[in-house]
């Protein structure tokens, strides 16, 4: 079958002020294909797809379709050359049902009519395979619906080159096979559909060519057949980079953050949490594993005080008192009226009271270094709000699933971004800003954060970049429990790599970092111990160097099978 | 029985002047602009309806003509405010807040001095002369309803209609709720925003008229004018943003407006001068309540739009 070209780029630049994003790019894609466009954040692979959908337009270069040049001066420009584009950020309004939502925005000589908007969205789904209420609002609709949405919306407009910008960013394994089985179909069907994304996988499974992006730069395009994740990986970043992570075995492995019977309701009264326990250890990385929205960041947030607990316990051992008793300033007899009290405990935890032990066996004991101080260094952090933990001298800190909203604030520059943990010191009401702006600088030279300067606002970076940032703020935080909740999501290999070994530096200082994440691959590499979780209930807890995919992948569903059966 | 008709015909009438003023604001927030702007326009609109009439009031003309062209002046007036809203807060993406503000302090003092220098007697002779219902003949009667009462309501149902089951009204609620995807649609938001506050400029442009020519008829209407401003903007909470809303919450407030004057009839109230005040703060105190209590609904369909008072710009990041 002879392929025929639906577009060309040629020459294609494009500048933010001095920051060029494109530069001389050329592009082409055939008919009934599917062209991954990779890339690490911020190579311009978005700038370039928006240029196609008449978001930006560019600077200079041509952009021919069918082989004649086009003006696409705005998103109609694009829709009436047959281009549609499916964001990363839906843009979808989350008041309107489906099918409005998949109308707004065409021109029609008929009547407005919602009824038969619903049918023709209702036939477009079925055609292609999707499942959909064109009834519904999309507030009530889960990630993987909304994105149906956006796909039906640029086939209602008869769309024959689809963009897709990295659709699978949110999606589960499973909503991510349906997707790609829709995108078959779709080629199948004589579509052009673009791809971007940065999961090699993914790249590799369901494309037929790869362009590859770096630094605003084509580098090249490669039948997909003929390649190999290492060599795209090479050409994405321009060398050789180690795709293993340096996990390293727990040393003096002891309780830190002890979780127990957590019960939670969410403000709809839906039991979201359901007995929870598990132990977070110092010098080791918990892993939480399950399907999103099993209650991950429920969890999270009851932890760090953002939501109120129906019941249970959220204990936090200070490893700055978790220290060995001695007998350096104290006698005997002051030492056995300590443990009276119930002072003291052994490496787990158990209470020690020396009752019946002969004073030699006592101090043997003391001085192997078994049995360590409990006065002060256990803390109940239930029903305490964020700042009342971190008054407690708890270094709690956390990564948050949703960066620019609850992490940092978009419009602010890194300085001030920092300040958001240090604001509370400084002299006389003046906030003291040089510490912050050193604590910046140095985030931004030791993780490579790509940033004209400090005081550019946290908004105008790269969503890697952002998350550099973040994660940096909250390590310099000198946590003692380091919370992060998919750190990586979105962020290209280079990135995600850089967080992966910050988190294992952390580790290695002593930190019991708990990391929620979605690549069972890069659980099983980087954990220690995995805790799975469904349906707000811990379905086993699992040693990460012995486990399997499969086993993770069956407590992920356990709950569910068990109520089918039930049903 | 009489003088209770009349005042629930009185309570109407004068919700009247709200139902303009709200509806405008709803279009004008519909499209994601917040405009305080809409008690100066109230008063502009007023003001530019007398002007004409002041000028054509004895040229004896028909009666019906007259008020037409009174209509066109206060429609032309107000939408000019509303042009300069647009201007400053679409194209050059100025506060909304600050002009508003500025253009409510502009336009009710431009009022004030263009209504000090009319006549009375000649503005308000057209009006006067008009077809009023349900009492046709009686024009003397303060407690009858003009035809710029049917028009509010023909103007909010119609505003309803169009909102809310017609391809434009889609539209429109997608611009106020998210330009940026109005926009990805190829919606020409910025079209959209200047035609709905335009729009929503004439229409309570249209209130000030009312109050002034259809409702009070008095030299003196025009220096309250501006309080009505401000609750028409408190009364589109009240509405849910829902212009047929505004019929209900315009009567409630029509009503306890006119309570001070007619509770005096009830015999066993007894109202001196040191309490008439009182009642007078009546409608201020229930926009108080009404504002508390409809703050605590937390349904989705019921919040403002959601990119209300945010200035949108495409290339943004």
């Amino acid at each position: 079958m002879e392929k025929q070209l639906a577009l060309q780029m040629r020459g294609i630049t494009k500048s933010f002020g001095p920051v060029v994003a494109n530069n001389h790019v050329d592009l082409d894609v055939y008919r009934g294909e599917i062209l991954a466009v990779l890339g690490e954040n911020g190579c311009g692979k978005t700038t370039l797809m928006n240029m196609i959908a008449g978001i930006y337009f560019p600077d200079e270069g041509q952009i021919l379709i069918d082989g004649k040049e086009v003006v696409i001066r705005s998103p109609k420009d694009a829709f009436e050359h047959k281009i549609g584009m499916i964001h990363q950020h839906f843009k979808l309004v989350d008041l309107f049902t489906a099918a409005e939502n998949v109308v707004l925005g065409t021109e029609s000589k008929e009547k407005y009519n919602l009824k038969a908007v619903n049918a023709q969205v209702a036939q477009i789904a079925e055609r292609y395979g999707f499942r959909l209420d064109p009834a519904k609002k999309i507030y009530d609709m889960s990630v993987s619906e909304k994105q149906t949405v956006e796909i039906i919306k640029v086939l209602y407009r008869g769309a024959d080159i689809l963009i897709l910008d990295e659709p699978t960013a949110v999606l589960t394994p499973q909503e991510i096979t349906r997707l790609f089985d829709v995108l078959r179909r779709m080629k199948e069907d004589g579509k052009s559909i673009i791809i971007i994304t940065h999961k090699l996988n993914e790249v590799m499974e369901v494309s037929d060519r790869v362009a590859i992006l770096r630094r605003g730069e084509h580098v090249a395009t490669v039948n997909t057949a003929e390649t190999s994740e290492a060599e795209l990986t090479e050409m994405m970043v321009g060398k050789k980079i180690d795709l293993n992570i340096h996990r390293s075995t727990p040393v003096n492995a002891i309780p830190r953050l002890v979780v127990e019977d957590l019960n939670l309701y969410n403000a709809e009264g839906i039991h979201v949490l359901k007995d929870i326990s598990f132990t977070a250890n110092g010098g080791e990385i918990l892993g939480i594993a399950g399907i999103a929205g099993s209650g991950q960041k429920e969890l999270l947030e009851s932890i760090s005080g953002l939501q109120p607990v129906e019941s249970g316990k959220i204990t936090f051992y200070n490893p700055k008192k978790d220290r060995p008793v001695s007998f350096f300033h104290k006698s005997m007899k002051q030492v056995r009226a300590l443990a009276a009290k119930g002072a003291f405990h052994d490496r787990n935890l158990n209470d020690v009271t020396f009752h019946g032990m002969s004073n030699k066996a006592v101090r043997k004991w003391v001085q192997n270094g078994d049995v360590l101080f409990r006065e002060d260094e256990v803390m109940n952090l239930r029903d305490k709000t964020p700042l009342e933990i971190r008054q407690l001298g708890v270094h709690l800190s956390f990564v948050p699933e949703d960066r620019l909203g609850m992490g940092l604030v978009g419009s602010m520059d890194i300085t001030d971004n920092m300040m958001l943990r240090s604001y509370r010191k400084g002299k006389l009401g003046f906030l003291n800003r040089k510490k912050p702006k050193a604590q910046a600088e140095e985030i931004i030279r030791e993780l490579e954060v790509s940033t004209p300067g400090v005081s550019t606002p946290v908004r105008r970076l790269s969503g890697g970049n952002v998350q550099k940032v973040l994660v940096g703020r909250e390590i310099a935080y000198t946590p003692k429990v380091l919370m992060a909740a998919y750190p990586v999501r979105g962020l290209d290999i280079n990135s995600s790599y850089t967080i992966y070994n910050l988190l294992n530096r952390q580790k290695e200082n002593g930190v019991a970092v708990i990391y929620v994440g979605e690549d069972l691959d890069v659980l099983l590499e980087l954990c220690d111990r995995i805790m799975v979780i469904n349906g707000g209930a811990v379905t086993g807890i699992v040693d990460a160097r012995t486990t399997t995919k499969e086993e993770i992948g069956l407590l992920m569903t356990k709950t569910d099978e068990r109520k089918e059966e039930d049903a | 029985m009489n003088i209770w008709l009349n005042f629930l015909i009185d309570s109407l009438a004068f919700g009247a002047t709200f139902m303009y003023g709200s509806t405008g604001e709803i279009l004008t927030e519909k499209a994601g602009h917040l405009n305080l702007g809409i008690p100066g326009i109230m008063c502009m609109g007023g003001a530019g309806g007398c002007l004409i009439l002041n000028m054509i009031g004895k040229s004896g003309l028909p009666p019906f003509l007259i008020v037409i062209l009174g209509i066109l002046g206060s429609l032309i007036l107000s939408m000019l405010c509303g042009l300069i809203y647009s201007f400053l807060t679409v194209t050059l993406r100025a506060n909304q807040n600050v002009t508003g503000l500025a253009l409510t302090t502009f336009g009710v003092g431009l009022m004030k001095v263009i209504m000090s220098k009319l006549d009375a007697t000649v503005y308000l002779i057209g009006p006067k002369m008009m077809y009023r219902w349900p009492f046709a003949g009686r024009q003397d009667s303060l407690q009858c309803l003009g035809v710029l009462f049917f028009l509010a309501i023909i103007i909010v149902l119609l505003s309803s209609w169009v909102l809310f089951r017609t391809r434009v009204g889609l539209q429109l609620r997608a611009v106020g709720e998210n330009p940026a995807t109005a926009d990805a649609v190829g919606i020409n938001v910025t079209r959209y925003k200047y035609m709905a506050t335009c729009i929503g400029s004439g229409i309570a442009g249209l209130g000030g008229f009312y109050y002034i020519i259809d409702y009070m008829v008095s030299q003196e209407a025009y220096l309250s004018l501006e309080a009505f401003g401000w609750l028409s903007i408190a009364l589109v909470i009240f509405a849910l943003w829902r212009p047929h809303l505004t019929i209900i919450g315009s009567f409630v407030f029509g009503f306890l407006f006119s309570c001070s004057s007619y509770i005096t009839n009830i015999s066993w109230i007894q109202v001196t001068m040191a309490t008439k005040p009182l009642l007078k703060m009546l409608p201020y105190v229930v926009t108080i309540i009404v504002l508390v209590i409809s703050s605590i609904r937390n349904k989705r369909e019921n919040q403002p739009p959601a990119s209300l008072g945010l200035s949108y710009f495409r290339e943004e990041r």
